[in-house]
């Protein structure tokens, strides 16, 4: 069974949503979920001038721990992401690879303002993390709007499509392959 | 499962920025290209076409504006959109005013990347379109080979009726210049397929690896050069109609794969792994002689079974003499309106110098002729030293044969004018009609007396 390893970056291992968000994500890649701390130092992907970390530095500190090829890493982190040319981004994944990093921040209702919700929180983690680990099997934005691979660029985005692939997405991450490092 | 495949360039001097986006839009499965510099952004615009550049104002050397206008004035379909890290009304206004599809600031928000490209895209497809649908129209009003009242041709517009409705394929047989491929377009847009595109290909035209390449595609990487995936030609006719022009001319290789995907409906990429399902119908034209070919052993019998379904023959213009007037006038038309000249007329020797020659190269050869006639002509009648030196001069007292009883009359009235220099009694004798009659022919056949026609000295012009 191909291990999904899940790194928390400045969240407690021991973290509820932590744990969720493995059982969910076993089910929908039908994989193994370990929960590993980071062996890299995260503070060094903070951009001061912006107050936000950069997601690629990120995930080039993911790809040096060490996990086996047909393996997948996800960075999941509560801080504000952003890659330069963008303002910010939910997440990043290298496409048809490894690694992916997505965060907690911009999912979160209170961002906007509006009270708590600790399941939608869950779910658009879930569908986020889902979204970029698709990347990494090569997948991607897809144009059926309930699939987990369309496009958000907008947080209702996320809540409008469900946290499934749909038949065409699906036999990619279905289908044993290799990532690429 | 993605968006068509649409193509990317972006021009940016900071690393960070080209991966970032570059990252960005493969994910949205565009075809992405970048390019540190205006000079290597030229370079990548020589290699392949893009669908949108992404293009940094500020760069070192030849600024984001200067490219702007060079793309502009080799490429006017590319949508640009520029970037900047400083915001500045001016630098936006002189952006859009040289022709930028809109400005953005950099760091941009990602929704508003998502609409903009979105947008772009769709005014591209929509430039596409548009061209296509122009150029669709100038091919279907310039269906020259339709111009006529010949018995021949109305067979083959009957046979287009019969044939343009069904998918069958179709085999074009004629003499080049005949309008094989307007045929094929005719039958085209007359059929339920008319809303996907006509592919057409001239088989002859090109190489044996490039035809196959070209008609196949290829995936990244299946040869040297071969730096992006590329759909064949009957990928890109998928729901339409291919044309395969000069098909006797394809060598044994390509019969065989040509057959096959006739067979299968399936092509598979040069250096693929993947077949891909294809639906088109197939129009075929060739001036060989196919049967021939096949009994030689050239042509593979089982794919000219296939192809060889329902056949239309074209006549050659020698074959429909009587055409030659209205065909002539025809172009003139249209041409005068693309020269802007006031040549409105053909004299009745040029017509007699066309009417006697057997056009080996058929309409189009009778198309250049009129076109070069037009071009040297000083008057508004085409007289016979404006046509093409190599047009025989036709006998003197020849009628044209195959022609209409009124166009018979009215060259055969011109002669025996041009014969005694416009002399209206004389030439009435010969007519035997009197002179108000032979009076109101010249005025109803707009004949006209050929300048210095009364200087000759045998008065005998052809």
């Amino acid at each position: 069974m191909p291990l999904l390893h899940l790194v928390p970056i400045f969240l407690p291992p021991e973290s509820p949503v932590l744990a969720r968000l493995a059982t969910r994500l076993g089910r929908i890649f039908a994989s193994t979920v370990a929960v590993r701390t980071p062996r890299f130092d995260p503070e060094t992907a903070f951009d001061g001038s912006r107050g936000q970390y950069h997601s690629t530095r990120l995930l080039a500190q993911l790809l040096d721990e060490p996990i086996t090829n047909e393996g997948r890493i996800l960075g999941v982190v509560p801080m504000d992401l952003f890659i330069p040319i963008l303002t910010y981004v939910f997440g990043e994944a290298q496409l048809d690879g490894r690694a992916a990093v997505v965060s907690l921040f911009r999912l979160d209702n209170a961002h906007y303002g509006l009270p708590k919700n600790d399941d939608l929180l869950l779910d658009r983690l879930v569908k986020e993390a889902t979204h970029e680990l698709g990347h990494t099997y090569g997948l991607v934005h897809c144009g059926d709007t309930s699939c987990v691979m369309h496009s958000s660029t907008y947080v209702e985005d996320i809540d409008v499509k469900s946290e499934k692939f749909c038949s065409a997405c699906l036999p990619a991450v279905r289908l044993p392959r290799t990532g690429r490092a | 499962m993605t968006q068509p495949q649409a193509s990317i360039l972006i021009v940016d001097d900071e690393l960070s920025v080209r991966d970032s986006l570059m990252h960005w839009f493969r994910k949205d499965g565009f075809r992405v290209a970048t390019a540190a510099s205006a000079t290597l952004a030229l370079q990548a615009l020589e290699q392949g076409p893009f669908d949108i550049i992404l293009l940094d104002i500020k760069m070192p050397g030849m600024d984001g504006m200067e490219l702007q206008s060079r793309i502009h004035a080799t490429n006017p379909g590319i949508v640009v959109i520029m970037m900047t890290a400083f915001a500045s009304v001016d630098t936006a206004v002189r952006a859009l005013k040289q022709g930028a599809f809109d400005y953005v600031t950099k760091p941009i928000d990602p929704d508003e990347l998502s609409h903009l490209v979105a947008r772009a895209l769709k005014e591209r497809r929509l430039e596409e379109e548009n061209s296509h649908l122009r150029e669709t129209i100038d091919e279907l009003s310039a269906a020259d080979f339709v111009v006529g009242d010949s018995p021949a041709m109305h067979r083959v517009m009957e046979l287009i009726r019969q044939v343009a409705q069904t998918n069958a394929t179709v085999m074009i047989r004629g003499e080049s210049g005949t309008g094989k491929e307007l045929v094929a377009r005719t039958i085209h847009a007359n059929s339920q397929r008319k809303y996907f595109p006509i592919v057409p290909i001239n088989c002859g035209a090109l190489p044996d690896s490039l035809l196959e390449s070209e008609l196949f595609g290829h995936e990244r990487g299946a040869f040297t050069g071969a730096q992006f995936r590329r759909k064949g030609r009957f990928e890109m006719a998928d729901g339409g109609t291919l044309f395969l022009d000069e098909i006797g001319s394809i060598t044994p290789k390509m019969q065989v794969d040509l057959l096959r995907v006739l067979e299968t409906g399936e092509v598979m990429r040069l250096g693929g792994s993947r077949p891909v399902s294809v639906d088109f119908r197939v129009i075929c034209a060739t001036n060989e002689d196919l049967e021939k070919m096949v009994a030689d052993g050239r042509f593979r019998q089982d794919l000219y079974y296939r192809i060889n379904v329902f056949s239309i023959t074209l006549p050659s213009l020698r074959e429909r003499r009587q055409d030659i007037p209205p065909l002539a006038k025809h172009f003139m038309g249209k041409l005068a309106m693309q020269m802007d000249k006031r040549v409105s007329d053909i004299s009745p020797e040029a017509l007699q110098k066309i009417m006697a020659y057997d056009w080996p190269g058929n309409v189009r050869e009778l198309a250049n002729a009129i076109e070069r006639a037009m071009v040297v002509s000083k008057g508004d009648l085409i007289r016979p030293g404006d046509l093409p030196v190599s047009l025989p001069e036709a006998p003197a007292a020849s009628v044209p044969p195959g022609d209409s009883l009124a166009n018979m009359e009215k060259a055969h009235i011109a002669i025996i004018l041009n014969r005694t220099r416009w002399n209206i009694t004389q030439s009435a004798d010969i007519l035997q009609i009197d002179r108000a009659t032979l009076y109101n022919k010249i005025k109803k056949y707009g004949l006209q007396r050929a300048e210095g026609a009364d200087a000759d000295a045998n008065g005998t012009k052809p």
